[in-house]
């Protein structure tokens, strides 16, 4: 990457003038189109729908032989489990970035190598409208592939269930849905945010992967190593349990993924009251087991989803530097 | 020289040590063919994209039909459409496709982009593969899809950088025919191009770069009568036993190169055919051509930096 140098003389007056969104529209339109009529996001569409119907399959039957009088059968329905089939959650977690990787990892260095680059940004746009149509038109194909996922689920529950989803289910599975978006954000930035950093496209999606396959195998288990050589080195200093469980935790919550597991326990499992340690003087008077109203749930969770929100603009604004300080020209 | 469109005054590119562009003064007339020429890598391209302020420059003014590139860069490339080098197109778009996002990014509206669309493809002999896609385009046929798109968006400038690169004699001929007919329309047309010759002959002025400046700019005339000054050179085919004795009698004759058996090439000071004829028929010799050739480009960059060299 060769960045220019900006020693600039006559610093003042470079203002630059008109909207940096002009052609958004246009742009994040053409991306959408081109996304949603890929092959790449047919095969993945397919396997996540057989996958979806799949895990809620199994969910039914699981749930039509224990908890036939949950209050929440709908929003257990995405989390039921039968060994060995993980639930429609855990297939999530793990779709969502692949899929949000596979939209964005060659943003950028696709216009690069198809040399449509210079030719586009000599129209009368800014580079800003392009990173971010780019972006706007992953998120919203993301969008529309959970929802109808979701509505496939639930129509699925319907059907087999015969009872209809109470509106609190309703509202949480939104909930969860927005949450599962800003997750899907956050990959979707790395992706471009790669595609940008690398000039080949398989380097770019490579990176990306990597990274997501970090956070969701090593980061457990390298915290778990480094927590315990750090209990162990300090054994002469008062460290209790509680706080290696703290640090373990605050750790872990560099990982997005962690960050999305907590927003979706809390929001799907209405009787998840604390997403940390938690002491037993502090569970004095509590009603263990009744669910929480949905306003609480959410209150718990809501710095994790700040903080998704703020890791997903943050990535998209390191991307956006990056793309405004790169030479046009290969 | 009045009413420049295009007006660079030191126009400095650095990157890291090297300097790209280096105090550059360019100035491009309105309705102009301008070919700004020399070897890849003269900062041909650089000074292109500050034009377009695809490229900051680090110092130095440029203004573009009367605007800053950097301070307005949507007027300015609202007025300049740009042919990039190794232009490339959406291969799973059809070419209307791809010319319609672009027509819509331009801001032309939908009711009129598909009439000026099919009267572009018409005019520059694409209009039975609008519909196909451009994976299938040969490289000839997505340097016009690029031509077509300017003469959509109708700007007043016109920039493009190497067009007839890739493309076959013939194929260039065409394109440059094509180039030439913008002009007609109104447009100033700035080419860059290390193909000197090629495209001589339709520039009405060049500028030839060399490491970053434009170290020549003229006509090719201007350029050949200040580099060369009122020299001729005339091609000979004669046969005969002492040809080249002959030659270097005449007065006025610079340099004599013999190219093969029959074959010389004479520098002169004059025209100085009459004399060649007479002076070959003399010394026994049957004189079988004789021509005048003209300076190509070529011929000028080439001296012209032979003598920079000499001198430094």
């Amino acid at each position: 990457m060769t960045t220019s140098t900006r020693d600039i003389s006559s610093g003042s007056g470079r203002q630059r003038e008109g909207s940096p969104w002009t052609g958004l529209p246009t742009i994040a339109l053409k991306e959408l189109t081109d996304q949603l009529g890929s092959a790449r996001i047919r095969i993945l569409a397919a396997l996540i729908i057989l996958t979806a119907i799949g895990a809620t399959y199994i969910a039914i039957q699981e749930l039509k032989q224990t908890v036939a009088e949950d209050p929440f059968i709908f929003l257990r329905l995405l989390t039921a489990a039968r060994d060995p089939l993980p639930s429609f959650l855990s297939f999530l977690t793990l779709f969502v970035p692949l899929t949000a990787i596979t939209l964005g990892f060659d943003g950028i260095n696709g216009e690069r190598s198809r040399r449509t680059l210079p030719r586009i940004l000599a129209q009368p746009i800014y580079r800003d409208a392009l990173i971010l149509a780019k972006f706007l038109a992953g998120l919203a194909t993301l969008a529309v592939m959970l929802l109808a996922l979701w509505l496939l689920v639930t129509g699925l529950g319907l059907i087999e269930l015969g009872v209809a989803p109470s509106g609190e289910e309703v509202l949480r599975g939104l909930a969860f849905l927005a949450v599962t978006l800003a997750y899907a954000g956050v990959w979707l930035g790395l992706a471009l945010l790669c595609s940008v950093l690398f000039r080949q496209p398989a380097t770019s999606a490579l990176a990306a992967v990597s990274v997501w396959l970090v956070f969701a195998f090593l980061w457990p288990v390298l915290i778990d190593v480094g927590t315990q050589a750090l209990q162990l080195k300090s054994l002469g200093f008062q460290t209790s349990g509680l706080d290696v469980a703290q640090l373990q935790l605050a750790l872990s919550r560099i990982s997005p993924n962690t960050i999305f597991g907590e927003v979706a326990l809390a929001l799907l499992h209405p009787a998840t009251r604390s997403l940390g340690p938690i002491l037993f003087s502090q569970l004095e008077g509590a009603v263990l087991g009744t669910p929480l109203p949905f306003s609480q749930s959410l209150m718990l969770v809501w710095p994790q989803i700040t903080g998704l929100v703020a890791a997903m603009i943050a990535i998209l604004t390191v991307t956006y530097i990056s793309f405004q300080r790169q030479e046009i020209r290969s | 020289m009045t009413d420049p469109i295009i007006e660079a005054h030191g126009l400095t590119k650095r990157y890291g040590d090297t300097l790209a562009v280096d105090h550059l003064d360019l100035r491009v007339r309105r309705n102009e063919i301008f070919g700004l020429l020399g070897p890849n890598g003269s900062g041909k391209t650089t000074t292109i994209l500050m034009m377009l302020g695809l490229t900051e420059p680090t110092t130095g003014q440029i203004r573009v039909a009367g605007r800053d590139p950097m301070r307005e860069p949507l007027e300015v490339k609202r007025r300049v459409g740009y042919v990039p080098d190794a232009v490339g197109f959406y291969d799973q778009l059809s070419a209307e496709a791809n010319l319609e996002y672009t027509a819509r990014l331009a801001g032309i509206p939908r009711e009129e982009s598909g009439q000026r669309i099919a009267a572009a493809l018409r005019s520059l002999g694409l209009d039975g593969v609008g519909s196909k896609q451009v994976r299938a385009f040969s490289r000839g046929m997505c340097q016009r899809l690029a031509l077509a798109e300017i003469l959509i968006r109708r700007p007043q400038i016109a920039i493009l950088d190497e067009p007839t690169v890739g493309l076959d004699p013939e194929g260039a001929r065409e394109f440059l025919g094509m180039i030439r007919e913008l002009k007609k329309d109104g447009l100033t047309v700035l080419l860059s191009s290390h193909l000197l010759d090629q495209v001589q002959t339709i520039c009405d002025r060049v500028g030839l770069f060399h490491r970053g400046r434009i170290a020549l700019e003229g006509t090719v005339q201007e350029l050949s009568r200040t580099v060369l000054g009122n020299s001729y050179r005339i091609a000979i085919e004669a046969i005969g036993p002492a040809v080249d004795a002959a030659l270097s009698r005449i007065s006025g004759v610079s340099a004599i190169e013999q190219r093969d058996k029959r074959r010389y090439r004479v520098e002169a000071l004059r025209d100085v055919r009459p004399d060649i004829s007479e002076a070959i028929t003399e010394s026994g010799g049957k004189l079988l051509g004789l021509t005048l050739e003209e300076w190509s480009l070529d011929d000028i960059y080439t001296r012209y930096f032979e003598r920079v060299r000499q001198a430094a």
